[in-house]
């Protein structure tokens, strides 16, 4: 296979959020025209400025990102929509960094909100995907708890894994959480209230679980110097990966598209995991989070558990992650719950967070995990953005 | 009413029905057929014999469109599981918590299931096997290897069943030879009362006088033909009754040549069609409503049909268009009785062993047989019933070509039902 080429002197910048509500009775539109609103708000940018959009949402319909050109009323000269969840946002910012380079758009938006009204989350659920709809939702309606429960268990039993061990991460993303004015949840987590909690579905306890909500968030993908004629702090974009259902002769998922590819993006990017000063993953389930410490090559297969014993990770920790709290302590926007840690990681390397800095972050991993079509999530992503 | 009925506290709101969800894919909905028999099918692929699942429009493997069900072993291991103890469905919720696993097959598919209660802890050897939930749909349980073990000893498992233990049940008619046979198999089966249907009191055919002797008997006037004895006793009894069994017929060995008027033909629609509506019309609505009353509420209605509704046999032509009368109205059942959770039991017994079939070679299914095979079925999540080698044989002749069974039937004599 031949190498991809670099993204030149591609950028990132306007990190956006719109805050999050657990509940709200608004529309995606709303949520996704606000960050539009923000977008410009940061650049300086007038609407017409802005010629590309890239949107990702579930709650959108019937509409596509087509009939969002209109509710905003811009006019463009490129449009995607990604619906691939957790890994909407490194797809789109491929997408965006390739349109980008090749000319086909000067600026693009890319957005991602969802609405949360008091039973999307059932209905969303119960019509998923096919397979979700004909063969896991009649079984118990547990919806993504379950799923996830199963690769827990399997991974606990496999490579010895403790609810300690998890504890421990979602612990830590609290406590990154609580520098962080959009989070959802305020108050600290011990690990003594964490395994307190109760049991959803054996062994995913509460706090093991992201809390679904509404808000958004966004950035836009442009040239270097446009970046610069505009004033604004950027981020490079050195390497992007994404790949979709790797592993389908795996009777269970125990590891992630990043395996195949993670050689590549390091190459591309010129760094290698010794370089990250800050990884943000997909944290819906911790357990997700030590497959992708495994996967994007932090240690081996098998070794999280003990990776996570050794390390500390909170913000000033050996190994600061999720440094926002993730959205297991800020809440799961829907498709937004791609872009949080892209948004977070070009806040950490260009010196703009919201939250805790970590001193001297010049490069952010980010990585995205979406779309439990039926017994695993099929889609994975990863980026390295870094410091101008 | 006899001893032993528990009586429903007055102040308690009577539960409404809920029921899993049932919105499946038109593909998806190809494991029903197996699933109506208690059969195990799934998806294997004409051209590379690749078993796949959940169902598919094209083969995972080669892409060929050309996917069949087939029958499936359902041998594999409970790779994980889990106790689900939240749920977005009402259903489920009512009745938490869950224990549903993944099951790689030996045939290749990772399945999501149910897990029986007697299943080992994953990683353990299963057979999974198929039933209808509540909703009527085909779904999957991890079952232990041990083919003794039921679905309905695990308590959340047990719910998808009919058990007709502790239950009040209705037979129609219970002096035909098949009804008598009936009111007998769901007695020896825990039934905690049986009412049993009699139009015509005078006649007392043999076994009738010592079948009222059984405890949990009550005999009741029922008299199918007659509207206003149907709805008499539906205000008496209607709002008791779990299982409706009806075995009313009215069968006679004519085609159209053999006999001049219509009469013989009015009173097989009388009994077996109208019949069926007439009780359906009265009895249906209770049913429903009583639908998740309590731990035994009502739970199905069982239609004793024949193979004969399938096609027809043209020595027994009228009957044979009378059950196919019936049968179609029995689908209407179906569809009505479903958002209640209330299964209808379809039978299609080959020739019964009894006096209008005494022209019919064997085999015939003998009553006692027939009604095992029904307290059988709604001890497991079956709704259609072929209970005997005929009614099997012309099934499967159905299934594979209704019109070469067309023109086999049109060659048959009384004596080559089979």
């Amino acid at each position: 296979m031949t190498a991809a080429a670099g993204y030149d002197d591609v950028v990132v910048t306007a990190p956006v959020t719109v805050p999050y509500q657990r509940y709200s009775t608004k529309g995606a539109h709303w949520f996704l025209g606000r960050a539009v609103a923000g977008l410009l708000d940061a650049s300086g940018l007038p609407k017409s400025g802005i010629d590309g959009l890239c949107v990702s949402s579930f709650s959108l319909g019937p509409d596509s990102a087509v009939g969002l050109t209109q509710h905003l009323d811009v006019s463009l000269r490129w449009l995607d929509h990604i619906p691939m969840g957790g890994a909407s946002g490194i797809v789109a910012l491929r997408r965006a960094a390739r349109a980008v380079q090749a000319g086909d758009a000067s600026v693009v938006a890319c957005i991602a909100g969802d609405a949360n009204r008091v039973d999307s989350f059932r209905e969303s659920t119960a019509r998923f995907s096919l397979f979700s709809q004909d063969a896991v939702y009649p079984y118990g309606a547990g919806g993504p708890n379950v799923s996830f429960a199963f690769l827990t268990a399997y991974y606990m039993r496999t490579y010895g894994a403790t609810a300690e061990d998890f504890g421990k991460l979602c612990v830590a993303q609290r406590s990154n959480a609580l520098h962080y004015p959009h989070a959802l949840f305020t108050t600290p987590l011990t690990l003594d209230a964490y395994l307190a909690s109760r049991m959803i579905a054996d062994p995913i306890r509460l706090f093991d679980c992201v809390m679904p909500c509404a808000g958004a968030e966004g950035f836009l993908v442009m040239r270097r110097a446009e970046a610069e004629r505009l004033g604004l702090p950027y981020a490079r974009l050195l390497g992007a990966i994404e790949r979709h259902n790797p592993f389908p002769d795996d009777p269970i998922q125990y590891r992630g598209g990043w395996v195949l590819d993670r050689d590549a993006l390091y190459a591309q990017a010129g760094v290698g995991p010794r370089d990250i000063d800050v990884l943000q993953t997909y944290d819906d389930y911790p357990v997700i989070n030590i497959m992708q410490f495994e996967d994007l090559g932090f240690c081996d297969k098998g070794e999280g558990p003990g990776f996570v014993r050794r390390n500390s990770f909170e913000v000033g920790g050996s190994f600061p992650f999720n440094t926002c709290g993730g959205q297991l302590s800020v809440g799961q926007a829907g498709a937004a719950g791609g872009f949080l840690g892209i948004v977070e990681g070009l806040r950490q390397v260009t010196g703009a967070t919201l939250g805790a800095q970590v001193d001297g972050a010049r490069h952010a991993l980010v990585s995205g995990f979406g779309m439990i079509n039926y017994d695993r999530g099929l889609c994975s992503g990863a980026a390295i953005l870094g410091a101008a | 009413m006899t001893g032993g009925v528990r009586r429903k506290n007055p102040i308690l709101k009577t539960r409404q029905p809920t029921l899993p969800p049932a919105l499946r894919s038109r593909v998806a909905l190809g494991m029903t057929a197996g699933a109506a028999v208690g059969r195990l099918d799934l998806q294997q692929c004409e051209q590379c014999g690749t078993v796949q699942y959940p169902a598919r429009e094209v083969c995972r493997s080669c892409l060929s469109g050309q996917l069949v069900w087939r029958p499936q072993d359902g041998l594999g291991t409970l790779l994980s599981e889990t106790v689900s103890r939240a749920s977005m469905e009402l259903y489920f919720r009512e009745r938490l918590p869950w224990r549903v696993g993944l099951v790689q097959l030996a045939a290749g598919p990772t399945v999501v299931a149910y897990v029986h209660a007697a299943c080992a802890a994953a990683p353990a050897d299963v057979r999974v096997e198929v039933a209808l939930d509540r909703a009527g749909q085909a779904v999957l349980v991890a079952m232990p290897l041990d083919a003794a073990v039921t679905l309905a000893e695990d308590p959340r498992l047990h719910d998808m069943t009919c058990d007709p233990t502790h239950r009040k049940i209705l037979v129609t008619d219970g002096k035909s030879e098949v009804g008598q046979a009936m009111v007998r198999a769901f007695a020896a089966a825990g039934a905690s009362q049986v009412w049993v249907g009699h139009a015509e009191p005078w006649k007392q055919p043999p076994g009738f006088a010592a079948l009222a002797e059984l405890p949990q008997v009550t005999l009741v006037p029922l008299d199918v033909t007659d509207g206003q004895s149907v709805t008499e006793l539906a205000g008496v009894i209607g709002g008791k009754v779990d299982i409706v069994v009806n075995t009313a017929d009215h069968h006679r060995t004519y085609g159209i040549a053999g006999r001049r008027g219509v009469e013989t033909a009015q009173a097989e629609m009388e009994v077996n069609y109208l019949g069926l509506l007439r009780l359906a019309q009265a009895f249906g609505p209770a049913l429903r409503g009583r639908a998740a009353d309590g731990d035994a509420g009502a739970v199905a209605w069982v239609n004793i049909l024949s193979i004969f509704a399938l096609a027809n046999f043209p020595p027994h032509g009228t009957y044979s268009a009378a059950q196919a009368a019936a049968l179609s109205l029995a689908q209407c059942l179906r569809a009505e009785m479903r958002p209640a959770g209330i299964r209808v039991v379809n039978v299609f017994p080959g020739p019964v062993d009894e006096p209008w079939n005494q022209l019919v070679l064997p085999p015939k299914i003998a009553p006692k047989g027939l009604a095992d095979a029904v307290v059988k079925a709604l001890k497991a999540t079956v709704e259609d019933v072929y209970p005997d080698p005929v009614a099997r044989d012309w099934l499967e002749r159905w299934r594979a070509d209704p019109k070469t069974l067309e023109r086999e039937l049109m060659a048959a004599s009384p004596s080559s039902a089979g």
